[in-house]
């Protein structure tokens, strides 16, 4: 087993054509039903939404002291706007459930690997 | 060949023939047991320099594959033990390949070609083209870090990382080592056939190593072997076949290139373009047409024909039809309406060809608007679009040929 992060990347901004209520609802059915299946395939670690990038706080050390800054740690228009942790045997295992997860909310998500998490 | 005279005149190189024939299977198999690409690697490497000290002595072994196979496995084994890491690899290995170390018997039974799994890992989506390719040609394939460098015109070093960086996102990502299952082969065998065709035509357009051109027609014969029952695998080798038969009449004693209807047929190799007529036969026979079977088709059609004149152009017309149904792309598009100006007339391709103008930054495009214009007599109007065309060619020989307005003078007369 291996854990890997999907990653929900939005760009601000983007002229997409917005999901009319209807398909919203759609929407966040599949997502609560996929839920449940990452859930009780014991694939699902932690998952979440994340407020918009406005809402960041930057911590950093500058000459010894840690300086307390308002706005995100990389000005872009692209940013995090959710993730899920999750475990899979392999690349493939982690690319099923990735392909579900954007047919459900219609972004591109990020599959990425994590370093020495083996399972 | 065994230990007789002639095997102990044996030549390095002709080691290194053998030994890459037939280390893509050792290589294969010893990644499924060592589940580790780098070992494997490793292994395949130091069982050639056995190889390179003692087959010119004592001749080729009667199943080199198997003593390939045997002899890196057992060099890994010797290498893991000295190592902590490799230690835990081993009681792995043992799990997965029980039996197998008896190195007697390498090669008993009907012991599954893990050469498909490793295709399949080297043209998994996850990896860029052109390290799909790259992976393709150096584990599949045999070839060294140098040729593969060799073969697409970059440095050793170049090539040497983006190796490692593919064979690190396999690892880190762990892009799994299987065959994909019948659901899934439909998605996953388009890149693996893709990979071939794309080192083919990297061969064949002379933007690389023109070796590539036997590469591909290895590694697609290879495919034909493993997946008997997939009609496009046989498509795709037919279609490299043919293509093959005509690649030394595609250019001139100057180095320059001929087009189909100007080439020396006699010259067309009979024996490919029997061998791949005769695949094309057996998987068209599936009924199940894809996209390379449907060009291989086409060019089967050429190959059938003594003059350009005396081509079927209706059946290749109906050809192009149904490609374009499995592959709705302008270019398709563009083949097709040449074939059209072919069976009418210039003037109906013309008006197709003017629909197209997604591909502005083709340049076949350009020169098959020259050619019809020229032919329609609106010399003016060829002379730019030629112009167009040079200027967007991606070799010199291409270039040369459409700056003399694509050899009008010498065009077979219709």
């Amino acid at each position: 087993m291996a854990h890997y992060m999907l990653s929900v990347h939005s760009v601000e901004g983007e002229a997409r054509e917005p999901m009319t209520d209807e398909e919203m609802a759609q929407s966040h059915k599949q997502l609560g039903v996929l839920e449940q299946e990452l859930k009780s395939a014991g694939a699902w670690v932690v998952s979440g939404r994340l407020h918009e990038p406005a809402t960041a706080t930057v911590v950093r050390m500058a000459g010894g002291e840690v300086v307390t800054t308002d706005g995100p740690f990389v000005e872009s228009k692209e940013h995090l706007g959710g993730f899920y942790i999750i475990q899979a045997e392999d690349l493939d295992g982690a690319l099923g459930w990735a392909s579900r997860v954007t047919a459900a909310i219609r972004v591109p998500i990020e599959v990425r690997p994590f370093a020495g998490f083996e399972a | 060949m065994g230990h007789g005279d002639a095997a102990t005149r044996l030549k390095g190189a002709e080691v290194g023939r053998i030994f890459r024939e037939e280390s893509g299977r050792s290589l294969a198999a010893l990644i499924r047991a060592f589940g580790d690409i780098d070992v494997a690697e490793d292994a395949v490497q130091e069982a050639f320099v056995v190889a390179l000290g003692r087959w010119p002595r004592d001749g080729v072994p009667p199943n080199p594959g198997g003593w390939i196979t045997t002899t890196a496995r057992n060099h890994a084994i010797d290498r893991l033990r000295r190592e902590s890491r490799g230690r835990e690899l081993l009681s792995d290995v043992a799990v997965l390949s029980p039996g197998s170390d008896d190195p007697g018997n390498p090669e008993v039974g009907p012991v599954p070609d893990d050469r498909l799994r490793l295709i399949f890992t080297c043209c998994h989506p996850a990896l860029s083209t052109q390290a799909q390719m790259a992976l393709t040609l150096r584990l599949l394939g045999g070839l060294s870090t140098g040729q593969v460098a060799g073969s697409f015109l970059v440095t050793e070093a170049t090539m040497a990382r983006r190796l490692v960086r593919a064979k690190h996102k396999i690892k880190a990502a762990r892009i799994p080592y299987r065959v994909p299952e019948a659901h899934e082969l439909p998605d996953r065998l388009r890149p693996v056939l893709a990979v071939v065709y794309l080192v083919y035509n990297a061969g064949l357009s002379g933007s690389a190593n023109p070796d590539l051109c036997a590469e591909a027609i290895r590694l697609a014969r290879i495919l034909a072997a493993l997946m008997p029952d997939e009609p496009e695998v046989a498509g795709l080798l037919a279609l490299l076949l043919l293509t093959e038969s005509r690649r030394a009449s595609r250019t001139g004693t100057d180095g320059s290139l001929v087009l189909l209807g100007e080439q020396d047929r006699t010259q067309w190799d009979r024996a490919l373009i029997a061998e791949g007529q005769a695949i094309l036969r057996r998987c068209l026979g599936r009924s199940q047409p894809g996209a390379y079977q449907l060009q291989a088709a086409i060019n089967a059609v050429h190959a059938d024909a003594p003059t350009v004149e005396q081509t079927d152009w209706s059946q290749i017309v109906a050809l192009y039809d149904q490609l374009l149904v499995v592959v709705p792309t302008p270019v398709v598009a563009l083949n097709r309406a040449i074939a059209i100006g072919e069976q009418q007339d210039p003037a109906a391709a013309l008006a197709l060809v003017e629909g197209l103008e997604d591909l502005d930054n083709y340049y076949p495009f350009h020169a098959t608007r020259a050619d019809l214009l020229r032919r329609l007599g609106r010399h003016r109007e060829a002379a730019a679009a030629y112009q167009r065309a040079a200027a967007l060619a991606p070799t010199e020989a291409e270039r040369e040929f459409l700056r003399m307005g694509g050899r009008a003078s010498r065009r077979v007369k219709r």
